[in-house]
């Protein structure tokens, strides 16, 4: 069976450094649905160790109200990651983020030391879950093959930085250099039945940019967004959150086709719509959203 | 756990601590300068000796210079600091005697 | 005794002061008195000049002598030169024993901490003090007890009688030969010299300090010819970069927004937000970001202020150049948009004395009209009681300000505090000194959750179908210990320095000497 945290609402991922004891120890106030904890980039490299143990007692210590704690470790090619896989497991992280993830073979590489972990530490088997970050154009190829690499792997996110490096150009702030990697990624993430995220957006000062393009990855299919800064949070909570127009009208579909259902109807009408079974599951997903967000008054 | 060599860990950020320790002479000679001294020293000291106490660090001289930290961070410092004097950075005893 | 805010006053510091303990916000309700009076030099003479060549003059015309108590006010903030100057060529004659009573002195004053210490001045009266004098006091070094007051409260001092003054010195930023006065149109323009009009008023002897000498007649003017005995022109009356700053940028750090957004949340949705009210908020950075939210709020719903209260700012400003206040009333201005606003918009942005703004004993002060005021505060206890002049360390480093006389007159005030600063929780047990009753605040907000006072009822109705994180104080307090621990009372010696003068004159709270830290205490 699978795990039960695997599907959850997953709109706004919050990266925050480990290594600055100020950020980490209350960041559930800006109510993000998962906060990411960085051992990688943020974290210099002579400050790798210091960075751990602050992890730890974070993850021992610190309530966060319920947000997930995501831990993105150190890439496959430091030296560093073994014992970050150590500190997540034995700290309880609810999920370890795999930075640079080209193919299957590197989660199996990650999955057997955190099962390992989980012996050392006496934590259930399988309780610590995975998502890969994608940053290279053969990862991003390759994205199928990593979404269905684990049972644990929740999902994959673009790393838009070191992607565009790769494939020979920058982040533009029109979003077409990574409109081929979007594509290609949630299409592998829909086919596998997993969670797929956005890059970061980094320009603070271009908040509107930034809103329309939530509002971009949301209509393409995007489960959410890496963040950086907790005034990103807001925005894209109100943007991921169903209106009550689509709310009514998810509401009136399900109805109608449990309804019509009985009485042997496959094709009808709603609102001047026509509606068949194929709208059922996205009409039950609005209102898991629309609950999720706490928006939701309806009796479903 | 010897203390070989002096070593640091930490800043002097807002919510941090800077926690140097160095070879001792069979005891604990702690000095603590906090930005909370008034409300928090008593805690802030209680918290380094027993983090000191289960690393089983008899001789040392520690050095606190605390910005308001919490007692998580004031105890991952000082294990830091003691395992840098170490020079050990992998395979630690996360959940037992780091705890 | 114990006072109204459950604060000890030894009995000895009632009989020293000849004050009462602090028996509630109204407990002076209708008190009847008769004003204090400055006894007065006629100029009769028309061809008498009133002009002086320099400091040292000025205080020998004066008659400066032992004991004397001289003012000065605080419009130059930061940037102030007047105060070092004139106590430097007082100090230079060997005065002894003076009483400063001031507005309120700052880190610019820092200089005068010697003289604290060599006998120059042994007493004080201010609303606040910070940096080295605040320092001196705690550590005992001032001979007698400094008195923190509020801005309301240092004027009914002075109108009362109370305190009387001997020699007033007022910067002032234009001034003519015969001693009108004006805020604006200098080199150090601070927008409006409503601090200074008590003591030009009720003052013996009243002194103009200048650097900007302008043609007879100097109008309109803040304090008139009539009130000024003589006129001193020196080079530079302070640093203007430090009087008034540029607008500060509205903040990004998402914690005050946060806080921000809960605070206009909070004023929107209860009953005294409608056409015509009034509004005063302050220079932090939530505070100045939840007016910009508020602005906007105003502009979709189409509500207007009638009157907002300053200390002023520049998005209290733009509330005027919107056209979305009726009037604004000054006392004091913190930066360049305010002063520019006040020179722009004479009949719309008008100066009011201290007097007007806040003083309890007068016939009826600003603050009693206002609907909301917007706070800070350093610590606020699960009784409401703030404290805004002591630090975490035990030493004063603030100032009363407006706090206490616009709390009490609002119907609705506004503490805004993040809850944790560093690790020293702004929402605790017992605040280390009360500055401001808890009978006069209404809600505290924090980037954890909003506390309403159990006394406002009618508020928490208002408030209840709010999507607000509503919680009770001692939840917001217990949320904090639970992060930090619970802190320990800061330890302090016998000796009382000062006192927290309330608004109405009684005794609010002492302030003792700091005590060094031991671990063995």
């Amino acid at each position: 069976m699978s795990h039960p945290n695997k599907k959850r609402l997953r709109r706004s991922m919050m990266f925050l450094n480990c290594q600055k004891p100020g950020l980490i120890k209350d960041p559930y106030i800006y109510k993000p649905d998962s906060i990411m904890l960085d051992l990688e980039d943020a974290v210099a490299e002579n400050q790798k160790d210091a960075a751990r143990y602050s992890l730890f007692h974070a993850l021992q210590e610190i309530d966060y109200h319920g947000v997930e704690r995501v831990v993105r470790i150190n890439g496959l090619d430091t030296p560093h990651w073994k014992e970050d896989i150590r500190v997540c497991v034995a700290g309880g992280a609810d999920v370890i983020r795999i930075a640079k993830t080209e193919r299957a073979r590197d989660v199996h590489t990650v999955e057997e030391h955190v099962l390992a972990a989980e012996k050392e530490f006496g934590r259930p088997e399988g309780s610590t879950l995975l998502m890969a970050a994608l940053e290279s154009c053969r990862g991003v190829l390759n994205a199928l093959e990593v979404c269905e690499s684990s049972d644990r792997l929740i999902g994959i996110a673009l790393s838009g930085g070191d992607y565009t490096k790769d494939l020979q150009t920058v982040i533009t702030g029109t979003g077409v250099e990574l409109m081929g990697a979007r594509q290609q990624m949630i299409i592998a993430a829909r086919a596998a039945g997993v969670q797929c995220w956005d890059t970061v957006f980094t320009n603070l000062d271009a908040m509107d940019v930034f809103e329309e393009e939530v509002r971009m990855i949301r209509r393409m299919g995007f489960d959410g967004k890496s963040l950086v800064n907790p005034r990103q949070i807001d925005i894209v909570h109100k943007i991921f959150t169903p209106t009550q127009k689509e709310i009514i009208f998810a509401e009136k579909v399900v109805k109608e086709i449990d309804e019509k259902k009985a009485l042997g109807i496959g094709v009808f009408t709603v609102d001047g719509k026509m509606i068949d079974i194929a709208f059922y599951d996205g009409a039950k997903r609005t209102i898991s959203l629309a609950k999720a967000s706490g928006v939701y008054e309806g009796d479903l | 756990m010897e203390i070989k060599k002096a070593a640091m860990a930490g800043t002097l950020e807002s919510s941090d601590a800077q926690v140097t320790v160095e070879p001792g002479n069979g005891t604990i000679e702690l000095s603590i300068e906090s930005s909370v001294i008034h409300q928090f020293g008593k805690q802030i000291r209680a918290t380094v000796l027993e983090t000191l106490g289960r690393l089983e660090v008899a001789s040392a001289r520690v050095t606190v210079v605390d910005k308001g930290a919490l007692d998580c961070t004031l105890k991952a410092r000082v294990e830091c600091a003691v395992y840098r004097s170490n020079d050990v950075t992998e395979n630690l005893p996360w959940g037992g005697v780091i705890r | 005794m114990i006072n109204a805010v459950g604060r000890e006053i030894p009995e000895e510091i009632l009989k020293i002061t000849g004050k009462e303990p602090y028996q509630g916000a109204k407990a002076k309700d209708n008190y009847a008195f008769t004003r204090g009076a400055a006894k007065i030099r006629a100029v009769v003479d028309p061809g008498r000049s009133k002009m002086v060549a320099s400091i040292r003059e000025v205080l020998e015309k004066c008659g400066i002598q032992d004991g004397m108590t001289i003012s000065f006010h605080h419009h130059f903030r930061e940037g102030d030169y007047v105060v070092n100057m004139v106590m430097e060529e007082i100090h230079k004659m060997g005065i002894r024993d003076l009483t400063i009573c001031a507005t309120s002195l700052g880190k610019a004053h820092d200089p005068i901490v010697p003289m604290i210490e060599d006998g120059t001045v042994t007493s004080l009266r201010s609303s606040g003090v910070r940096g080295k004098i605040g320092e001196a006091i705690s550590s005992g070094k001032l001979k007698n007890l400094a008195v923190m007051c509020s801005h309301g409260g240092r004027v009914r001092a002075v109108e009362s009688g109370e305190v009387h003054i001997d020699i007033a010195f007022i910067g002032a930023p234009t001034a003519d030969e015969y001693g009108n006065l004006r805020a604006n149109g200098g080199k150090s323009n601070c927008g409006v010299l409503s601090y200074a009009v008590a003591d030009a008023e009720y003052a013996d002897r009243v002194v103009a300090i200048t650097d900007t000498l302008v043609p007879f007649p100097n109008v309109p003017a803040s304090i008139s010819m009539t009130k000024v005995d003589y006129v001193v022109v020196v080079d530079e009356i302070g640093n203007p970069a430090k009087i008034a700053t540029g607008a500060a940028k509205p903040t990004t750090d998402m914690r005050k927004l946060r806080m921000a957004e809960y605070c206009t949340q909070v004023v929107v949705n209860t009953p005294y937000f409608k056409n015509g009210f009034s509004y005063q908020t302050g220079v932090g950075g939530a505070s100045i970001a939840s007016t910009i939210s508020l602005t906007k709020i105003m502009e979709e719903r189409g509500i207007r202020m009638g009157f907002g209260v300053g200390g002023l700012t520049t998005p209290m400003c733009s509330l005027l150049e919107k056209d979305l206040v009726d009037v604004l009333v000054d006392t004091q201005d913190f930066d360049l948009g305010a002063i520019e606003s006040i020179q722009k918009h004479p009949d719309r942005h008008i100066e009011i004395t201290a007097s007007e703004y806040a003083n309890p004993f007068n016939k009826g002060a600003y603050v009693n009209k206002l609907d909301y005021v917007i706070l800070a505060a350093l610590e606020v206890d699960v009784n409401f009681n703030c404290n805004v002049v002591v630090g975490s360390d035990g030493v004063i480093t603030g100032a009363q300000g407006g706090h206490p006389d616009t709390a009490a007159g609002a119907k609705c005030t506004i503490v805004i505090a993040p809850l944790l600063q560093g690790r020293i929780p702004a929402v605790c047990t017992s605040v280390t000194t009360v500055t401001t009753p808890g009978e006069s605040v209404d809600v505290i907000v924090t980037d954890y959750g909003i506390a309403i006072n159990p006394r406002r009822p009618d508020l928490m109705e208002a408030l209840k179908d709010t999507k607000l994180p509503i919680c009770t104080i001692q939840e917001l307090r217990d949320q904090a210990y639970a992060i930090v621990g619970e802190p320990q009372p800061v330890r302090f010696g016998d000796k009382v320095v000062g006192i927290i003068e309330a608004r109405d004159g009684s005794v609010m709270d002492v302030v003792r000497q700091v005590k060094e830290f031991s671990f063995e205490d």
